[in-house]
């Protein structure tokens, strides 16, 4: 494996970083909510994947789908009924009730599932390569890199296009005033988590096609998607896609280094930017769609 | 238009009149903002009816009392940073009803803006903010706008510019409920006038027959005098 390899796949993986840490950017610039369910979530999704795929004999990829629509549900009614309750009491309970939410998701995973791993066969996608100038690109890994680019591309423009990312980001900035010039606020936090919910069900199933996964995989990844916002800058969805470039080539570099180095790699990176640009590479929050 | 016993407050009855300028005065904590939130729907009363055209809204959300009319401008601008002023203007169309106002409206009103409108307005003057904030809630088409200390923290000739609007608005049959410090200001724009202390309504009555010794001491409280007007 040549270096310029391990560049070109450290990139690519960041992709999958990338998408799966955009909710909880999300959900973090405009709520100001940190999701410590968002990895148990992923996992949910990629287990409800399975089910769809064994269940109808569709296509992985048909799947999602049907399982994007629905967390969009499930993240709406989550927020309004769960989160939001719990973010007019403190923005610590949040905390404490999303901990509640990730317990919750994996017992009851493990309880209708089991404590085998399991894994998404997307047959050729996970094998199939192409070559360009002599490296080997997965078409997985650009598919994932790709949806997750389109994913925050297409957030931005949400975001600052249009109508209702009008009202999310003025609800972020100050929830009294949006709400006395006309905003529901709760409808449009709801909307935003919906969305951010969409999002983690593309990145659960991506990772489900990526590596295996079971009922306790949620919190370890729950990391990755920290690290890459962190990396990136709170709340700037540029600044995630950068985070998870930067993780993943971290990862991919360290690993080139010595097998065993790739995650404490990426760990080092994170540690190095809390010590000396806390504030991440893209710092912003209130102007997160500009 | 009209509202009825809000006694969130202590007892404080007072209506609007479409077409007409009601100000709030007090000192500091008298309780003008609060009753200003109160019927923007910020706060909920204790006890006590807000009426819209004899509709009661008291139980509204803020956000639906916008669909209803009912715009507060709030004390100290309150713009939202991370929108360009012409998403601060455009959001406040939202949940707005529809009638003479829009974008182009505003910027008739305000010409300055146009050529500004795709910057933020955190770098604008006082006043300038002042105005995106009328223009916020004008878009929106109230029957009934609430002015929170529009002189705060501004130059008088700003202030005065700013009054010289009210004449037009109310012309074209809005109502305006307005809170102020600024005494002089307050009395020579609208058409009523109740003085607010400690909660109460100590003072009522057309500017033109509140004498000013009559004024000062129902804003200080020196002496308790009977309601009038």
């Amino acid at each position: 494996m040549s270096w310029v390899n391990a560049v070109v796949q450290g990139i690519l993986l960041g992709g999958l970083y990338a998408l799966f840490a955009c909710g909880l950017s999300l959900m973090f610039g405009v709520m100001k909510v940190v999701n410590l369910a968002h990895g148990d979530f992923a996992v949910l999704a990629a287990y409800l994947a399975l089910v769809i795929v064994s269940g109808f004999e569709v296509p992985i990829l048909w799947s999602v789908l049907l399982v994007a629509p629905l967390f969009g549900l499930v993240g709406y009614v989550v927020q309004r009924f769960i989160i939001q309750r719990s973010l007019d009491v403190s923005p610590l309970t949040t905390l404490l009730v999303t901990f509640g939410l990730s317990i919750v998701i994996q017992n009851a995973l493990l309880e209708a599932a089991s404590a085998n791993s399991e894994s998404l066969q997307s047959g050729i996608l996970a094998s199939g390569s192409f070559q360009v100038a002599g490296l080997h690109v997965g078409y997985l890994s650009v598919l994932i890199f790709v949806t997750a680019t389109a994913v925050i591309v297409g957030l931005q423009l949400f975001l600052s296009r249009t109508s209702l990312g009008r009202q999310l980001r003025a609800a972020s900035d100050d929830q009294e005033t949006a709400s006395s010039v006309g905003v529901n606020v709760r409808h449009v936090f709801g909307v935003a988590a919906g969305i951010a919910f969409g999002t983690v069900a593309l990145a659960g199933v991506a990772f489900g096609m990526y590596s295996s996964f079971d009922p306790a995989a949620g919190p370890q990844r729950l990391i990755f998607a920290f690290e890459a916002v962190v990396i990136g800058g709170m709340g700037s969805l540029w600044g995630t896609l950068l985070g998870g470039i930067v993780l993943g080539l971290a990862q991919v570099l360290g690993s080139q280094i010595d097998p065993g180095f790739g995650v404490l790699a990426g760990h080092i990176v994170f540690l190095a930017v809390l010590a000396f640009r806390p504030s991440g590479l893209i710092p912003q929050v209130a102007q997160a769609a500009q | 238009m009209r509202y009825g016993q809000l006694q969130a407050l202590t007892d404080v009855t007072l209506s609007v009149a479409a077409g007409e300028a009601v100000a709030i005065i007090g000192a500091n904590g008298a309780g003008k903002s609060t009753l200003l939130r109160t019927i923007a729907g910020l706060h909920r009363p204790a006890a006590g009816k807000i009426q819209l055209d004899g509709r009661e809204i008291t139980a509204l959300p803020a956000h639906e009392r916008v669909r209803a009319g009912v715009v507060q401008v709030p004390e100290g601008r309150r713009l939202f940073p991370s929108l360009t002023l012409e998403e601060n203007l455009q959001i406040g169309a939202t949940r707005g009803r529809a009638g003479e106002w829009n974008l182009s409206r505003v910027y008739e009103l305000f010409p300055w803006m146009p050529a500004r409108r795709h910057m933020t307005t955190v770098f604008l003057s006082g006043g300038e903010q002042q105005s995106v904030a009328i223009g916020r809630a004008l878009m929106a088409n109230p029957r009934i706008l609430l002015l929170d200390e529009l002189s705060l923290g501004l130059a008088p000739a700003v202030v005065q510019r700013l009054y010289a609007l009210l004449p037009d608005l109310l012309e074209s049959g809005l109502g305006v409920l307005l809170v102020e410090q600024d005494v002089t200001q307050a009395l020579r724009i609208s058409g009523h006038a109740h003085c607010l202390l400690e909660g109460r309504i100590t003072l009522s009555g057309r500017p033109a027959d509140l004498a000013p010794a009559d004024v000062e001491a129902a804003y200080f409280g020196f002496e308790r005098r009977g309601r009038r007007g």
